[in-house]
């Protein structure tokens, strides 16, 4: 009697207290309720303006492309690397996708598809390169991606000469640029699928864990016989790709290249990511959390403009959410290795 | 020649000027539990670090079964049936325990999503919690939470159930029981027995001589990156292995010079039998 009594007490006890480290451990429940209030808040004071089709429309085509580069950002970091180049390396694909389809005649389908493929190619080769010299090399990732965000800007420019490039064939602008299906534009329904696949690459498959097992220990996923230099060329490899991809959605919504437009793509990307609960000392992050991260920006920025709060100040907001991400993910650690 | 199932001969490691192995030599037979004594700093962890894959040796060589083999990554000593508890345990803090004792070898879906790489989680828990269970129900109770968020013990709990269920022929376990309570403590050694008695080999690293002298078969000392000694922990004692691993007993040197020194040759010469050849 008494030792059943004893055993039913223990029990409640370990099961709250791994309720609250599992409560602790998921701030991306949190910053999620934060979007939905802001929606609700904006929603609430103007819902013709806010709520209506378009503007939702609006702030999901806005945040298409960054959402694209922050899906592969959030494996670079869950990895504990960082990927700096991720803009330069849109704008690089854009270019390069340009060249081909203006060297293929600027019009028709395979002329489209094979400027996709050219972009998303030249994106592959940078991260790549990103992954052989951080993996192998052993530079740091932010030294190796610092080198590569000036190197594929710089050869963007060289290839244009700073100018901006047109002649995106119009089966691309009109497709992947404002088409849309059942409402939905392509550009959204693109990032839609790119993001699906990572949420269950990143949760589900063995890809995905060992991108975790490299970010919390790499030594001890290579004793456990995980190819750790392989893996990461792989995961910067598939940020580069998503770069490429990112590259030629800009392209069909400009029917333009955007040299000057994505100097500060990484920043926002990588905001994104921290502010959805990934640690920036890896092994710890979801994609939805990404997806959380890369629309609070957006749902702020819109919802000031509607309620004709001066812009900037959206910035400031999202700097304050992105610290307190960081604060957060330090209080978590430390009550976890408390525990 | 010896019936060693693993034997290095004349291991030399260097980290830059430091020589953590000079000539170092070791064996263990199947079936067997070789305890590797030796003071802090003699080479052990580094000894264990080159026979698991994870270093690679300056000199010497290893054998395995007979033949010369290069164990040039963790897989491929896993591929050996080697396993090995590491000092500092070598988990991933922000993987489950389940996920650790699968990490490398994940176990897939059956079928179109499993070949798309899709993880059978739940089948590894399973597994998990069978592994975990030979080591008391107290030690993991949840195979679910991060490794991070486990006591000391229970993490090396975790680094020994993962190696001991892994192994087919060789299992270190470099210091499994620094962190453990008393009664975890024997349920190692206990987990030792069980798997020695399935015909595995054991090699135990531990500073605690009551628990070398518990459950080894042969004691080999390492002192300053060599192999001074072997005893029989029957017919020695305590003070010749204090002896041998802070060089008070100076003969125990002539066993570097003596690579072919195998385990019969030092079990019909008895304890400390290589200063007498
Ligand atoms: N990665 C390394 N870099 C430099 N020196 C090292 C490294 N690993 C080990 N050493 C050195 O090699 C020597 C042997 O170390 P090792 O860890 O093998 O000792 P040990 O016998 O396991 O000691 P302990 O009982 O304290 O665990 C020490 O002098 C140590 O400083
Ligand atoms: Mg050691």
């Amino acid at each position: 009697m008494s030792a059943a009594t004893g055993s039913d007490r223990t029990q409640p006890v370990t099961e709250s207290r791994a309720r609250r480290l599992r409560f602790l451990t998921d701030s991306t429940a949190l910053i999620f309720l934060v979007l939905l209030a802001l929606v609700a808040v904006f929603a609430l004071v103007r819902p013709d303006a806010f709520a209506s089709v378009n503007n939702v429309r609006n702030i999901f085509i806005g945040a298409a492309t960054l959402l694209v580069i922050a899906v592969g950002m959030t494996f670079v970091i869950v990895s504990a690397g960082i990927d700096l180049s991720v803009g330069s390396v849109l704008v690089f694909s854009s270019v390069i996708s340009i060249k081909v389809m203006t060297a293929l005649g600027n019009q028709g389908w395979p002329v489209a598809i094979a400027g996709v493929a050219a972009g998303m190619a030249a994106g592959l080769a940078w991260g790549l390169l990103n992954g052989v010299l951080i993996a192998k090399a052993r530079i740091p990732a932010l030294i190796v991606t610092l080198g590569t965000l000036g190197a594929a800007l710089g050869l963007a420019q060289i290839i244009t000469g700073g100018v901006n490039l047109r002649g995106v064939p119009v089966e691309l602008t009109e497709a992947l640029g404002f088409g849309r299906v059942a409402g939905i534009p392509w550009l959204v329904v693109v990032a839609a699928v790119v993001t699906a696949i990572g949420i269950v690459v990143l949760r589900f498959t063995r890809f995905g864990r060992y991108t975790y097992a490299v970010g919390s220990n790499p030594e001890a996923a290579r004793r456990a016989g995980v190819k750790v230099e392989r893996h990461l060329i792989k995961v910067y490899a598939l940020t580069g790709m998503l770069s490429g991809l990112a590259g030629v959605m800009s392209l069909a919504r400009f029917s333009s290249t955007n040299i000057g437009g994505h100097l500060t793509d990484n920043l926002q990307a990588i905001a994104a990511v921290v502010i959805g609960g990934t640690s920036l000392f890896g092994g710890i992050g979801t994609v939805f959390g990404t997806v959380v991260g890369v629309f609070i920006p957006s749902v702020l920025q819109n919802g000031f403009v509607i309620l004709r709060v001066q812009p900037f100040w959206q910035e400031v907001a999202v700097g304050v959410v992105l610290i307190a991400a960081v604060y957060i993910d330090q209080i978590k650690r430390r009550a976890r290795e408390r525990l | 020649m010896s019936a060693a199932l693993l034997e290095a001969r004349g291991i030399v490691k260097n980290y830059g000027h430091v020589q953590a192995l000079r000539g170092a030599d070791f064996s263990v037979e199947a079936g067997k539990v070789v305890a590797m004594v030796g003071d802090n700093g003699a080479g052990k962890s580094t000894l264990v670090k080159v026979l698991s894959g994870i270093e690679q040796p300056d000199g010497g060589e290893i054998r395995f079964e007979g033949q010369p083999v290069a164990l040039a990554s963790a897989a491929r000593a896993h591929a050996l049936g080697i396993e090995t508890v590491y000092q500092d345990l070598a988990l991933a803090p922000d993987l489950d325990p389940a996920a650790n004792l699968f990490l490398g070898r994940e176990l897939l879906r059956d079928g179109v999503l499993g070949r798309l790489g899709f993880l059978d989680n739940k089948r590894m828990q399973q597994r998990a919690e069978e592994a975990f269970a030979d080591l008391g129900q107290t030690t993991v109770q949840q195979v679910t939470v991060p490794v991070a968020s486990l006591s000391g013990g229970q993490r090396q709990s975790v680094a020994v159930a993962r190696a001991s269920a892994w192994a087919s022929k060789v299992v270190f376990m470099d210091e499994p029981t620094a962190a453990l309570g008393v009664v975890q403590a024997s349920k190692v050694l206990d987990l030792i027995r069980r798997v020695r008695d399935q015909g595995i080999a054991v090699v135990l690293i531990s500073h605690s001589m009551p628990q070398v002298f518990d459950v080894a078969d042969r004691i080999e000392v390492l002192r300053l990156g060599q192999r001074v000694a072997r005893f029989d922990p029957h017919e020695a004692d305590m003070a010749d292995i204090v002896g041998a691993m802070t060089g008070a007993l100076e003969h125990g040197e002539a066993s570097t010079a003596e690579p072919g020194g195998s385990s019969e040759q030092a079990r019909q010469r008895g304890p400390s039998g290589q200063e007498d050849a």
